[in-house]
């Protein structure tokens, strides 16, 4: 098995290897990370070394590769709001594949060479009659292939417990009030859909390129505790 | 457990309290709403979740309630609503309409 | 009396949302990282049910206690053992093997 990174060495750090850094070249025999310690020596925890066990059995029983397990780290670290951002420009700028994101978030996004991922998204529009807000108020639930990583809020006690009975309460801790005239509609990811929110398009937008309105777009929007 | 529903119909969530997975959230049982849209019928996962990959398919509803029907004292307007994904097994046909 | 599960929290009260985020450190996407490739369809070992239903499964008070991926490690882990993937055996000799090699790098518990 080969020990050879296949990606650049960070140089951010000036000294010790950062032990949180994946792209370490000091690799052990099964590709994996010896423990390097930062110069502040920042103690391990049960929980780490479970994780780092765990992988390796599973490496060494052949049930997953070092290569795999590499390459998944990378295409987390690769996924961003970036794409979902990327969606929803296009979805304001022609109707038709708005019309196409609102039935199946997954095909209209592989229209621009996004892969998404099999789990169904969903999208909610937000609108002057309606503003919707995503939870899932029993785990953590997301569209993770499109626009990334969660929060740590969207997975906290607070959030989860709140956003559903306290919207409106919720979203002013965000900065967003919605005006009384206008719906508030939360939705809570109990099931194996996950929900992107299509933004409001800011007034005074017309004309922009589409990747001019991408990059008007925030995680928080797509998620529905702000509006742009 | 094979009342179809329609869209629009009204629907009650089944007042059950069984300890286990469940993914019908507490604060939504006993509660009346409208199916908002019929997403298609997958493996219960209340019975994933066990190991038992081959129970049958249910169906998969978005419900939409009124927030001012789910909680006693919401603090909003009364036009703010709540959508829940439920399976078919824990609805019933509402009482009246 | 009913009975309410513990991450059954939606309706509950709460503090305000503490707006703080944290980067994912390694051994997190490593945990993500690994359930992913479980789940899979070419490995299907576990489900994304299967795991939330570990989760569920830890101690009220330790299911606050411990951060996000805490839990994740924690239900994969069980999942395994569950599965026999692993045995307790097994994973007690590695789990040993990594700490001492890390100690030997010169890192220290918390």
């Amino acid at each position: 098995m080969s020990d050879t990174p296949s990606h650049e060495h960070d140089h951010s750090h000036s000294h010790s290897h950062d032990h949180n850094n994946p792209d370490d070249p000091l690799y052990n025999s099964h590709g994996e990370h010896p423990y390097q310690p930062d110069s502040e020596d920042t103690p391990y925890e049960h929980h780490h070394v479970m994780a780092e066990a765990v992988g390796e059995l599973l490496i060494d029983k052949g049930i997953i590769t070092a290569d795999e397990l590499r390459g998944m780290i990378e295409l987390i670290d690769s996924k961003s709001p970036a794409e979902g951002t990327r969606v929803i420009a296009r979805a304001w700028t022609d109707p038709e594949f708005k019309a196409r994101v609102m039935v199946n978030v997954n095909d209209a996004a592989q229209e621009l060479g996004i892969d998404p991922g099999t789990i169904p998204i969903r999208a909610v529009e937000n609108t002057d009659s309606v503003h919707n807000v995503i939870v899932c108020t029993l785990c953590s639930c997301y569209p993770r292939l499109l626009i990334g990583l969660p929060p740590d809020w969207y997975k906290s006690r607070s959030y989860r417990s709140r956003v559903v009975h306290e919207p409106r309460t919720v979203l002013k801790e965000f900065g967003t009030e919605i005006s009384k005239e206008t719906e508030v509609c939360v939705h809570d990811s109990t099931a194996d859909l996950r929900y992107l929110v299509i933004p409001k398009r800011p007034d005074g937008t017309e004309g922009m390129s589409e990747d001019e309105l991408a990059a008007l777009v925030t995680r928080d929007s797509m998620i529905g505790v702000t509006t742009l | 457990m094979s009342t179809s529903y329609a869209v629009g119909d009204t629907v009650a969530v089944r007042q059950a309290y069984p300890p286990g997975h469940v993914r019908a959230p507490y604060f939504i049982r006993g509660k009346s709403g409208t199916v908002d849209q019929v997403v298609g019928n997958y493996k219960n996962p209340e019975e994933l979740a066990y190991g038992r990959r081959d129970s049958e398919r249910l169906t998969l509803y978005r419900v939409r309630f009124n927030q001012t029907d789910v909680w006693a004292n919401y603090n909003g307007p009364t036009k703010d609503s709540i959508v829940i994904d439920i399976y078919e097994n824990w609805l019933n046909p509402a009482e009246g309409a | 009396m009913v009975h309410r599960s513990h991450h059954d929290m939606g309706g509950l009260d709460a503090g305000p949302v503490d707006l703080d985020e944290h980067t994912q450190v390694h051994w997190e996407k490593r945990t993500d990282a690994i359930m992913r490739l479980v789940s899979d369809k070419k490995r299907q070992i576990i489900t994304v049910d299967e795991l939330r239903r570990g989760i569920e499964q830890i101690g009220p008070n330790v299911y606050d206690e411990m951060s996000y991926y805490e839990r994740w490690i924690t239900s994969v882990t069980n999942n395994l053992l569950e599965k026999g993937t692993i045995t307790v055996d097994e994973l007690g000799r590695k789990m040993s093997d990594v700490e001492a090699r890390w100690q030997a790098d010169g890192a220290t518990k918390v």
